[in-house]
Formats: structure tokens, C-alpha cells, sequence
């Protein structure tokens, strides 16, 4: 296999990872303020207190300054997945592209047109019918979510499709399972979830900032008061769909799920390491081993969280790489053995077919069929096999201190909300800067949810079926390096633009009702 | 209700769609045209200012259109998508690199405190209208002239040898750009440039309620009306008279057919009279505000609008349809691209098909929530007394 550019692969990878890490800087709270922004609003039309519609204004402003530079990240990724991605394009793009397009048909055009109305629309249309626009764009942004995680959630998880050989590629054979697969549902639902935890967290942290600076008392009280009761039922929902999250790992990405839990020999009763520092064991033959230098454990907790059973038995690195038959777990030589059978047998069944043996073609079918369920690992028949171990570390440490900063949120929303309710939140200073400064810990928790997941699955870009190196495109790997250093700047760029205008913004305040936005 | 569609018809169906969408992309970059005009028109910042918002209102609706259109063609064509956008790699770069930075800057160009200034967004805005325009116009030129590249899905056994086990290979020398070196595709793109100019000032004379600027617009209609029928014929007669990929019904093998596109034409009447329809009513918009300014100045982008997409609607069918290769592959004929070898299976286009029964759902909310917001032609003053500008 060293007719694998490796370097193109990596690049590739790298640059994907960008601008992906880049446009989900803005998503999260894309989505869950265009939510917040409606509930205001709602507040405004049913109380018809102006005062809710200069607190709606403001925070509306501050969508739309957001909204703009994710839009900008969000059309690379599109359209990345062909010129980077090419082979992953063609080979399962019946599936894949059918959710691009339903996004584009039924989300895109619906946050794109009621957007216009939401900002232009004020004087020019009722009070009903400008919130539905509200409404309509919270619902739009939220439903492309929709159909780009479960377009995400089939990568994981591939359910609803049929090899077929004679087109070479995967094709959908049924449309529900795919966007109700259980990975699907679960990261929809994670995701978005935690979009509005991200926006809540963000919203409490200015008004905090507004409370700090004895400014704004009204507006700054009221939007925590709406962002606190969001924010708290929406950590309570990502906590539960996390959990959920981590038994559809756990059954169906079962190297990722020990990766996460630096579980290296598989056992029953497993405990689950609550905090743990590890270290590489250097040992020969000790491919990708880290033992824990430190750790708190809770008992049978793993096994619980797992399969919902403390008895149950969760398969390790180990296993997995080298084979456990007690637990008919095939080692990773066997399974890239049996893909490398069902890559020769598809060439063998287009070469029988082409030359009308169908006797031929029909055994090399056969083979091809049995074997096909680890047709990616094929890729790996002259490999090291430790290839396909992910980074430990990574996925390790990262799932831990999103879930640490998940309980974070939870107590600060509790408190917050607490503090409002007794109208003492503009005396407790302490609790104003924590809030403050959770605003950045809202990014780095929602950045590692994505890493635990993404990393944690390498080197599969489809779960057992296609790995990076047969996915991506043949193109110059200077080409990428060029393209992967434009984005850099270019996202970067904007970035900062984005943040002295944000921050320039919440400086300024919210306007005085009827006077322009700009200066 | 489509299941019962044989696959063929439903592959067709998918490229009338995919046509259309990309008819309907061709005729809202008048928001890209309009953006290479705003100091051509706009002489004071009030004036630029009212130009940028008038643009700014339209823009998402370019954006959305070109990305559900992207994924339109993955979905229905996925050989198109991992075949061009992997292999043209530069083209299509440089195009979303455009649409990149035109996003925020719509957005940002006001604020105070942008980083880069308001010049900065407008030089992008520029930039965006120049290279969206050309360089679509170019990459689709490709679809009559060809490219370099070879498909062999077979790749995807290769566990040995020299090669990746990739199935798409562009051969082309500058990974798409080599396109822009050829003067017919060259004729395209720089049509659709000046077609969105020329779009873009016949949506100001309906739209802007200010006497300069309206003055210089009738100005820029004749001078950017004359390179786009100059271009236009220019593609046009070339690609009558040029030979063109033709697909053997019953071999499948795709040869080179002297006057193919011409054939076309002929042999598909009712697209031969969408195509002189649609450049009938692109003329007549242009036109007639020429000829009497005053009275039906507004009218104009009406008739150029549906004949930019009666025209470009047909462009795309002349390409696809009547046993035609619609991505030829100039290097290795056989691995050119048709509506029947790059298609996705017949379930996902059944599935595809009950979705795009919402396409006219979506006109409809569209069209009436422009009403709603545009009431009324955009003046200095409005920009004074509204609370979002751009």
C-alpha cells in the first residue's frame, strides 16, 4: 500500500477538520439564540411592552452578526466533501447527498427568506406575522441541523443501504432507517441541545457582563431570566441524550467507546474512569498503550453506561486490535484478511461479468457478500493493523472535560436562575464573572464534543466500510496546503472581525427604540 | 406516485430540476453583477449605501440556490460531484472562496469596529461578483467543451501498484483552471458576468427611488449590454457549429458528432423555442427601458429575468438530454459523464422526487414574503430611518 499518498490524506483530513471546527464556532449559537431571540419576541407581542422588543432587537443584532460568518464557513463543507472527498463522494453519495439536498430545499430557503422579513420586516409587516418569521427562522436554522447530523449520524452508524457491485458504490434501500437510524436521532438531538445550552451560556455571560458594569439592569435580568430556564432544561436534555450518545457508541463504534474510556483489556464489571491522567507505556510491542498514572474509578459504572447492565462486558483496545474469540470479537488481521477477500472478489465479479462467465461472477458475488462487512479494513491487508487504534489521549481526555464542563453548566444555570428568581443576582459579583468567563468554556466543551467524536472513529470516514485513505480525492497534495492555509487566514480573519464587532456591539449596548444600528 | 416512474424518466426529472436550479442561480446573480457596479453607480456613501442594502436583502437567496443546488447535483449525480468538484479542484475553490467572504461581508461592512473597514467588504463584495460570475460561467462552458479526466470505478480494488484506489482522475494540467484558457468557455463566463450586470441594473430601475443613480444605470445598461450580446453570440454560434459528445443509445459509447449541439436543438423543438423564447424576452428587457426610460423603466428585469432562466434552462437541457454526454470527458471519451451513468440509484431519486414536491411550496412563501418586505422602491431616506442596515 505505499501507493498511498499519505501526506495528501493528511492534509486533507486537516483541512476538513478546519474548517469544520470553524464553522461549528458559530452553529451552536446560531441555533440556540434564534430560539431565544423568538421566546423574547413572543414575550414582546403577548405583553406588548417595548421594552421586550429593545431586549429582542439586541440580541437579534447579535444573531445576525453570527448568523453571517456561519453561513460563510458552512458552504466550504458542502462542497469539501466532493473536492476533497471525491471517492467517499461517488462511493456512498445515493445515501449521503439526498440529506445535503432536503437541507437545502426544506431548511436553507426557509431561514433565508423569513431572515429578510426578521430584520427588514419591522415596519413593513404585523406583529404576528414578523414573529412567525421569528419562529420560522429559529425552525429553518434548527432543521438543517437536522439533515447535516443525520447525514453525519449514517457515517457512524451506516444503516438503510445495499453494496451494489455493478455501480461500485452503496445506495439507500431505505430512506428511514437512515434518518432514523438511533446514532442519527441521538446526534441530532445531542447536538442541538447543546447549541442552546451554548447560547444560553452566552446570553447569561453578556447580561453578566451588563450587571457587572451596572448597566442595562432590565435587559441584562429579564435575558438571563430567559436564557437560565432554556439553558437548564437544555443541559438536562444533553445530558440525557449524552448518555444515550454513548450506548450507541458503545454497540456500534465499540474501538471508539474504549479509545473514550482508555479501556486497553476488555472486562465485565467494568469500572468507569471518572478522572485519570495516562502515560504512554513505552514497552515493546506495546502499540498504543497508555497506562493510567492516576485515576478515580466508579465500579461496574462502564459496563452500566455501556449496555445498561453492570455485568455486562465491554470489549477493550486490545480486543478489538487482536481478537478475543470467548467473546467472538474477530482480530483486526482477520477482519482486513476478510476485506481484502471482498475487494478481490468485487474486481473478480466485474472482471467474470465483463467476460459473460456468470458461473464465475456468481461465486466471486457470493464471496464478496460474505465478506463485505469489513470491506474496509481490505485497505489495510499489508498494514499495521494499529492504524485503526485512534488517538487515546485525545478522545480520553476530551470526552472527560466536555462532560466535567456539562456538569458545570448545569450548576451555573441552577444557581444563576436561583439568584434571579430571589433578585439578588446583581449583588453576587462572584457568580457574574463565573458566569463571564463560562461564555469560552461554552465553546471549548462544544469544540470537544465534536473532537470525541470525530477523532475517536478515525481512520473511518464510513464505519467499517471505508477508511480515509480509499475517501479521498486525488489532487495535489501542495493544492491542499495552499487551499488548507487560504482557509486559515481567511476563517481567521473573519473571526477576529467577527469578535471586535460582537464585542463592539455589547459595548454599545442595545438602541434606543427607532434609531439605526449603525454608526 | 413515483415509484411507478421507470429510471430513466426519473433521471431525466432530476436533470430538469438540477437545470432549473441552476437557471434560477444564473438569474439571481444580478446580486453578484450589482456588486461590480456599486462604485461604478453609487457616488456618495448615502448612494453606495442604498445600492449594498438594496443587494444585501438578495444575497442569501444567490447563496442558498447555488449550495441547494450543489447539493441537488450531489444528490442526483454523485458522479458529477466526485468527478468535477475533485477534480476541478481550483475552479471550484476560487468559486467558493467567493461566496465565502461575500457572506460577511453584507453583514459587517457597517458595523463599527470591523478590523478591516468598509472598504475592505466592499473590494470583497467586488471580488465575489467578478470571480462568482466568471468562473461558473466557465465551469459550465465545460459541460459543451469537455475536460480532461478519467473515471474507473475498478481503482477502488487497487490495493497494489501505482495508483490510489480512487476512481476519478483529472488529467487536466491546472486541476480546472485550464478551462479559463479556453476562449470558448472564456465567452461563457464573461456572458454570465456581464448578463448579471446587466440583470443587476434592471433591478436597480425597479427597486432604487433616487434620480442619480438612475441616471448613471441607463448609462451602464448600454455599456454592459453590448459585451454581453457580443459574448453571448459568440458562445452560442461556436457551440452550434462545434461538434459535441453523443451517446449511442444502444452502446452506450459516447463519440463526437459534428454539429451535435445543433441536432439537439433541431430534434428537440419545444427546447429550441424555450431557447429563442427566453433570449427573445432577455432582449426585449433590455431593450425597452432603452427605448423609453421613463415609462417602463421598471418593467425591464421582469422579461430579462424569465428569459435568463428560459434561456440558461434550455442551455442545460441542450447539454443533457437527446443522447448527449453532459460532463465529457476529452481525454477518455468513454469515461464522459451522462444523465444515465452518473446518476444516483432509482430508490434515492423516488425518495429525492416526494421532496421536490415542496419546491413550489417554497416559491410561493418566497415570493410572498418579498412582497411583504418589498412594498416599496428603496430611497436615501428609508436607509436613515431603518434599524438593520447593512
Amino acid at each position: 500500500m505505499e501507493h498511498i499518498d499519505f501526506s495528501l490524506v493528511d492534509w486533507s483530513r486537516a483541512q476538513f477538520a478546519l474548517t469544520a471546527l470553524y464553522h461549528w464556532i458559530f452553529v451552536p449559537l446560531t441555533l440556540g439564540l434564534s430560539f431565544i431571540v423568538a421566546f423574547m419576541e413572543t414575550l414582546y407581542v403577548r405583553t406588548g411592552n417595548p421594552e421586550w422588543k429593545r431586549i429582542t432587537k439586541f440580541w437579534m443584532t447579535l444573531f445576525g452578526i453570527n448568523f453571517a460568518i456561519g453561513v460563510a464557513t458552512g458552504i466550504i463543507l458542502e462542497f469539501q466533501f466532493g473536492t476533497n472527498w471525491s471517492n467517499y463522494s461517488w462511493f456512498v453519495g445515493d445515501i449521503f447527498g439526498a440529506p445535503l439536498a432536503i437541507e437545502g430545499i426544506m431548511a436553507f430557503f426557509l431561514e433565508s427568506t423569513f431572515i429578510a422579513v426578521m430584520f427588514f420586516g419591522w415596519k413593513k409587516v404585523s406583529k404576528s406575522f414578523h414573529l412567525l418569521s421569528t419562529w420560522l427562522v429559529a425552525i429553518g436554522s434548527n432543521l438543517s441541523a437536522l439533515w447535516i447530523l443525520v447525514a453525519n449520524g449514517w457515517m457512524q452508524y451506516p444503516a438503510g443501504m445495499k453494496f451494489n457491485p455493478d455501480t461500485v458504490r452503496n445506495e439507500m434501500v431505505n430512506f428511514w432507517e437512515v434518518l432514523f437510524s438511533p446514532v442519527a436521532i441521538n446526534k441530532f438531538l445531542h447536538s442541538v441541545s447543546q447549541g442552546y445550552v451554548l447560547a444560553s451560556i452566552f446570553v447569561i455571560g453578556v447580561s453578566a457582563w451588563y450587571l457587572l458594569k451596572g448597566r442595562e439592569q432590565l435587559l441584562a435580568k429579564r435575558s438571563i431570566l430567559v436564557a437560565g430556564v432554556f439553558g437548564l432544561l437544555s443541559i438536562l436534555f444533553v445530558i440525557l441524550t449524552g448518555d444515550g450518545s454513548a450506548r450507541t457508541v458503545a454497540k456500534y463504534q465499540p474501538m471508539k467507546f474504549a479509545a473514550m474510556e482508555n479501556l486497553y483489556v476488555g472486562q465485565q464489571n467494568a469500572p468507569l474512569a471518572a478522572i485519570g491522567i495516562l502515560q504512554r507505556d513505552k514497552a515493546e510491542g506495546q502499540h498504543k498503550k497508555e497506562d493510567f498514572l492516576f485515576k478515580i474509578e466508579i465500579p461496574n459504572m462502564l459496563s452500566y453506561m455501556a449496555f445498561l447492565d453492570a455485568n455486562a462486558y465491554v470489549p477493550g483496545i486490545k480486543d478489538l486490535v487482536h481478537g478475543n474469540p470467548q467473546h467472538n470479537i474477530l482480530s483486526y488481521k482477520e477482519r482486513s484478511e476478510k476485506g481484502r477477500i471482498a475487494i478481490a472478489s468485487l474486481a473478480e465479479y466485474k472482471n467474470a461479468k465483463k467476460a459473460g462467465n456468470d458461473s464465475l461472477s456468481a461465486a466471486a458475488l457470493k464471496r464478496f457478500e460474505e465478506n463485505y462487512s469489513h470491506f474496509g479494513y481490505g485497505y489495510y491487508a499489508n498494514r499495521d493493523v494499529h492504524e485503526l487504534v485512534p488517538s487515546v489521549p485525545t478522545s480520553f481526555y476530551s470526552f472527560r472535560i466536555m462532560v466535567g464542563l456539562g456538569f458545570h453548566f448545569l450548576a451555573l444555570f441552577i444557581v444563576v436562575l436561583w439568584l434571579t428568581l430571589k433578585n439578588k443576582i446583581e449583588t453576587k459579583r462572584f457568580i457574574l464573572y463565573t458566569a463571564l468567563w463560562t461564555i469560552p468554556l461554552g465553546y471549548v466543551a462544544s469544540m470537544l464534543g465534536w473532537v470525541v467524536a470525530e477523532v475517536g472513529r478515525q481512520p473511518w470516514v464510513i464505519q467499517d466500510i471505508l477508511p480515509t485513505i480509499a475517501a479521498v480525492s486525488q489532487v495535489k497534495t501542495s493544492s491542499v496546503q495552499i487551499t488548507f492555509a487560504l482557509f486559515m487566514v481567511i476563517f481567521t480573519g473573519l473571526l477576529i472581525a467577527e469578535i471586535k464587532i460582537m464585542t463592539t456591539q455589547i459595548k454599545k449596548g442595545p438602541a434606543a427604540e427607532g434609531s439605526s444600528t449603525i454608526h | 406516485m413515483f415509484e411507478t416512474f421507470s429510471y430513466i424518466t426519473l433521471q431525466e426529472y432530476w436533470w430538469i430540476i438540477v437545470s432549473l436550479l441552476g437557471a434560477i442561480l444564473v438569474f439571481l446573480m444580478f446580486v453578484q453583477g450589482g456588486q461590480t457596479l456599486i462604485y461604478t453607480l453609487g457616488k456618495t456613501e448615502d448612494e453606495r449605501t442604498v445600492l449594498v442594502n438594496l443587494l444585501g436583502r438578495k444575497w442569501e437567496f444567490t447563496f442558498t440556490t447555488l449550495v441547494t443546488f450543489g447539493g441537488a447535483f450531489f444528490a442526483s449525480f454523485p458522479l458529477f460531484y466526485s468527478t468535477s468538484f475533485g477534480g476541478a479542484y481550483w475552479v471550484w475553490m476560487l468559486i467558493l472562496i467567493a461566496f465565502v467572504v461575500q457572506a460577511v461581508s453584507y453583514e459587517y461592512r457597517s458595523k463599527p469596529n470591523n478590523f478591516f473597514g468598509h472598504r475592505t467588504y466592499e473590494v470583497l463584495l467586488f471580488i465575489n461578483g467578478l470571480l462568482g460570475t466568471v468562473l461558473i460561467g466557465t465551469a459550465v462552458a465545460t459541460f459543451f467543451t469537455g475536460s480532461d479526466f478519467v473515471v474507473n470505478k475498478m481503482n477502488l480494488t487497487n490495493l497494489t501498484g501505482d495508483k490510489m484506489p480512487i476512481i476519478s482522475e483529472w488529467t487536466g494540467l491546472a486541476y480546472g483552471l485550464e478551462a479559463a484558457l479556453n476562449l470558448q468557455n472564456l465567452a461563457l463566463g464573461l456572458t454570465v458576468f456581464f448578463l448579471a450586470r446587466v440583470l443587476a441594473l434592471l433591478y436597480f430601475m425597479n427597486r432604487v427611488n433616487n434620480s442619480a443613480i438612475m441616471e448613471r444605470v441607463k448609462k451602464q445598461l448600454l455599456y454592459n449590454a453590448i459585451p454581453f450580446v457580443v459574448f453571448f453570440l459568440t458562445f452560442t454560434i461556436w457551440l452550434l457549429l462545434s461538434s459535441g459528445f453523443a451517446v449511442n443509445p444502444e452502446t452506450k459509447q459516447v463519440s463526437m458528432e459534428p454539429y451535435k449541439y445543433f441536432h439537439n436543438l433541431i430534434q428537440m423543438p419545444a427546447v429550441a423555442i424555450l431557447f429563442l423564447l427566453g433570449v427573445v424576452m432577455v432582449l426585449m428587457g433590455i431593450i425597452r427601458p432603452l427605448t423609453c426610460f421613463v415609462k417602463c423603466s421598471t418593467k425591464g428585469i421582469w422579461a430579462a429575468g424569465i428569459g435568463t432562466i428560459l434561456t440558461v434552462f434550455s442551455l442545460f437541457l441542450l447539454a443533457g438530454f437527446n443522447n448527449t454526454a453532459y460532463y465529457p470527458s476529452t481525454y477518455d471519451l468513454q469515461s464522459s459523464l451522462t444523465i444515465e451513468n452518473s446518476s444516483s440509484s432509482h430508490y434515492t431519486l423516488v425518495a429525492m422526487s416526494y421532496v421536490s414536491l415542496l419546491v413550489p411550496f417554497v416559491l410561493a412563501y418566497i415570493f410572498y414574503a418579498w412582497r411583504s418586505i418589498d412594498n416599496k422602491k428603496i430611497d436615501i431616506e428609508e436607509m436613515k430611518s431603518e434599524s438593520h442596515i447593512y
